[in-house]
């Protein structure tokens, strides 16, 4: 238990260097007073304000909703190397995003949400294909199947954005770099734009700790246990796929950070999603926090998009979880 | 507690592998599934708990139907613990049987109360596993984690347990304490358990029902004895098997014959040259067991055995624990002490008298050491008042054929009349009460036989084979015992 207290502390604590840094480190140096200090210099203000801040806070929520979507489609799907990259849950959501783009698509009612719900349309679609198919080749759906399948949809759906692509022409290079993922020049309306999505698709998983817990032991066990098992998983693919899909509409595909999150979590402090949960959500924003400030700092002046960054992280993570559980099982 | 009526079906709705099994089981009661493979039993249990949509049928818990509970809540009125597989994450042992506590607890609010950690540590002492509970279910050994999963069906609290062989994986000793916890557990706080088996000895030593099933019906249900019958279990399983009371237990058990048996050697008939007389005892080997019945000393009772020993011994042998001098004495001379029967005698082994006899029917071989000084007549024994003391007919008859147990005793029987019958036309006399001796006071008998050849399934006195073991033991037993007065001068 002094274990788990402590994994909050050192996250929470971790949390707050990157928020600091994530301000901070840049072209120009914003001192950090310039948050309480009235007195301060205008551009830092104006820089630390409507720029630094949103965009750290952006990175944070969109790290976040990837790492705990990741850590609960994990818990679901009994399988370490699930994340809503390698399930194609992230491409699914591009597209979604794509076509509202390309085809500029607004809803009056849905207003500025329009594209997170698009987004979060996709992600559930592509989930239910990938779930499907995975199952109707493999009925353990073993965890090879689920990923070759996620493999297989999403080069299907990646040759999608490619065709609207090709056929945009001058939208193009903002699609591109919107798609490669990135977090930058966002501000604000982004933040709004998802903070309740996610908020709300947190809050779905989270009510399912116990529930994850239980299906841990196989479905059949669960629902020996007393667990709605139907119920709860429509809670936590619905929530999976709405953080998922608010996280793509702000920041194009960010792999892998939902796989290497929840794996990292779950080493130091245990499968019990009770904690796996929380914690994976506060580390998940301090690492994207960080790996923007890489991508942005790395060859500056010119800035890279956060998904290499990620990748370049968490593929080699990938390799090592499928070369562990393969070895362990003796497969 | 629970009622089955009229339940059917399977996997797939349209192929029911459960067909029509009504049952009933009280409170309180262990019930066992037996069955082949195949024969339904996993369904079943997914049946009863709902798991697989039934076609037809209703199951009953506590007087209510089963769909009219809400899933928490049946989960407080019924565990199940299926067989598990892999699991991708590890739990530490604790945290897997809490979640045994799951519908207990409630979605939004913490509430871990003191009946839940009550019950958590509970099962986990039950199961013995407190000493392994932060360390991570995948670093443990397959038994270690079935008592876990055990402990987390347990920690639920439940008045029904359903298990799906939770013995499995188990060595005995394990298998022994589980069951005997939930046999606990059963007699003393009224829990209800049905539990599949894969063995039947275990199902019968702590079951007070059996339910056995082919092909998706019940073929017998009913106390271990009524269904563990050699014929039922036959023909459900398609194999040759023996059924033996347990030795210790009024229970029964269950045997296994293996059809291919190997080739025995040419030379698997017994006969007097086979016999040796050493010095200190007289002595049979054989190269193949022989099913042995037998008031010997040493491994009494019935068994297979290869070494025959009749031991001489001074009249004035005197030995606190003679069993266990024995033994020694057998280990000393290079005899496998679980493979020998051995008996004592005050004759010395020269006067042993071993006669072959035959007849159309078969062929045996009698042995007998004779030593009357000891000489009681049965009738007038409640005169007596010393201890018994060395001085002893020790008969052996080896018997080329086949008994059943029936005709072991028979033949047991049937030795010891001819015996009587010999002292009888000795005029033996027993010297206290001056009549006609019936035997000696520490008198052994021994039917061995090869189990291979002739069949006999009775061997009374006037049997072809209670011809020739009357016949022989008399006319051998006379020889001995007019050795016997040769040596002591009476003749």
């Amino acid at each position: 238990m002094r274990k788990i207290v402590m994994g909050y502390i050192v996250a929470l604590i971790i949390l707050c260097i990157s928020i600091w840094l994530g301000i901070s480190i840049g072209s120009v140096k914003v001192p950090i007073s310039t948050l309480w200090n009235t007195g301060a210099d205008e551009t830092a203000t104006n820089i630390l304000w409507k720029i630094r801040m949103p965009r750290v806070i952006l990175a944070g929520l969109v790290g976040a909703a990837l790492a705990i979507a990741g850590a609960a489609f994990q818990g679901l799907l009994k399988n370490p190397l699930a994340d809503p990259y390698t399930l194609g849950v992230s491409s699914g959501a591009s597209v979604g995003a794509v076509v509202t783009l390309f085809f500029g698509i607004t809803t009056p009612i849905l207003g500025i949400y329009t594209l997170p719900t698009f987004s979060m349309i996709g992600a559930l679609v592509s989930l239910f294909i990938v779930l499907g198919f995975a199952k109707l080749v493999d009925r353990m759906m073993k965890m090879e199947t689920l990923i070759l399948t996620g493999i297989i949809v999403s080069s299907f759906l990646s040759s999608i954005i490619s065709l609207m692509i090709a056929l945009t022409g001058e939208e193009l290079r903002q699609i591109i770099s919107w798609l490669m993922g990135s977090v930058s020049m966002r501000g604000w309306p982004y933040v709004k734009m998802i903070f309740p999505f996610i908020i709300f698709g947190s809050l779905m998983l989270w009510v399912n700790r116990r529930e994850l817990n239980a299906m841990l032991f196989g479905e059949e066990r669960a629902k020996y246990l007393g667990v709605n098992v139907k119920r709860s998983k429509r809670l936590l693919l619905l929530g999976g796929s709405i953080l998922t899909g608010s996280a793509v509409a702000v920041s194009g595909t960010i792999g892998f950070v939902g796989l290497v999150v929840p794996h990292m979590t779950r080493l130091m402090f245990g499968a019990d999603h009770r904690h796996l949960l929380p914690l994976s959500f506060i580390n998940g924003a301090s690492l994207l926090i960080l790996c923007d400030l890489l991508a942005r700092t790395i060859i500056a002046p010119t800035e890279l998009p956060i998904g290499i960054i990620t990748s370049f992280i968490g593929a080699p993570v990938f390799a090592y979880i499928f070369f562990r559980q393969r070895r362990t099982k003796g497969a | 507690m629970l009622i089955v009526e009229r339940l059917s079906g399977g996997y797939d709705p349209k192929k029911e592998i459960i067909k029509n099994i009504s049952f009933t089981v009280e409170k309180g009661q262990f019930v066992g599934i037996l069955g082949p493979n195949g024969s339904g039993k996993s369904t079943l249990i997914k049946l009863i708990s709902g798991i697989i949509e039934a076609t037809s049928g209703t199951v009953l818990i506590d007087g209510k139907n089963r769909e009219n509970y809400d899933t928490k809540e049946l989960a407080r009125k019924m565990a199940v613990l299926p067989q598990l597989h892999a699991y991708a994450f590890s739990h530490s042992v604790r945290e897997t049987v809490s979640i045994g506590r799951y519908p207990y607890q409630n979605s939004w609010l913490q509430t871990w109360t003191k009946e839940d950690e009550e019950a958590v540590v509970t099962a986990m002492e039950q199961t013995g596993v407190t000493i392994y509970k932060d360390q991570p279910l995948e670093f443990l050994s397959g038994g270690e984690q079935q008592r876990t999963f055990v402990a987390q069906a347990l920690a639920q609290r439940s008045d029904l347990l359903l298990l799906d062989e939770p013995t499995n994986h188990l060595d005995i000793e394990h298998q022994r304490k589980l069951m005997d916890m939930i046999r606990y557990e059963v007699v003393h706080n009224g829990l209800t358990v049905i539990s599949i088996f894969h063995d039947m000895n275990l199902a019968s030593l702590y079951c007070d029902r059996l339910l056995l099933l082919e092909n998706g019906q019940i073929s017998s249900i009913g106390e271990p004895h009524e269904v563990l019958k050699e014929k039922h279990v036959m023909d459900v399983y398609h194999t040759r098997v023996s059924s033996y009371p347990h030795p210790v237990l009024p229970k029964p058990q269950i045997t296994l014959i293996p059809e291919l048996q190997e080739e025995r050697q040419a030379f698997s008939v017994i006969t007097a040259q086979q016999i040796k007389i050493r010095d200190e005892f007289v002595e049979l080997q054989t190269s193949f067991p022989l099913k042995t019945v037998s008031s010997a000393v040493h491994n009494a009772g019935f068994g297979w055995f290869q070494s025959f020993i009749n031991r001489s011994v001074d009249k004035g042998y005197m030995c606190e624990d003679a069993h266990e001098e024995l033994r020694r004495y057998l280990e000393k001379h290079g005899f496998s002490p679980s493979n020998t029967v051995a008996m004592m005698t005050a004759v010395a082994s020269e006067h042993v008298v071993i006669r072959d006899f035959s007849s159309l029917i078969g062929s045996i071989v009698v042995a007998v050491t004779a030593g009357v000084g000891n000489a009681v007549d049965v009738s007038k024994a409640y005169e007596r008042s010393e201890k018994p003391h060395i001085g002893t007919i020790n008969t052996w008859v080896f018997i080329n054929g086949t008994l059943t147990d029936e005709s072991f005793m028979q033949a047991m029987i049937t030795a010891t009349e001819a015996k009587v019958k010999a002292l009888a036309m000795e005029e033996i006399q027993d010297k206290v009460s001056n009549t006609i001796a019936t035997g000696t006071s520490t008198d052994s008998v021994l039917i061995a036989a090869t189990q291979i050849g002739p069949f006999f399934e009775y061997a009374g006195t006037i049997t072809g084979i209670g011809k020739l073991i009357g016949h022989g033991v008399y006319e051998t037993t006379r020889i001995a015992l007019q050795d016997y007065k040769r040596a002591k001068g009476m003749l």
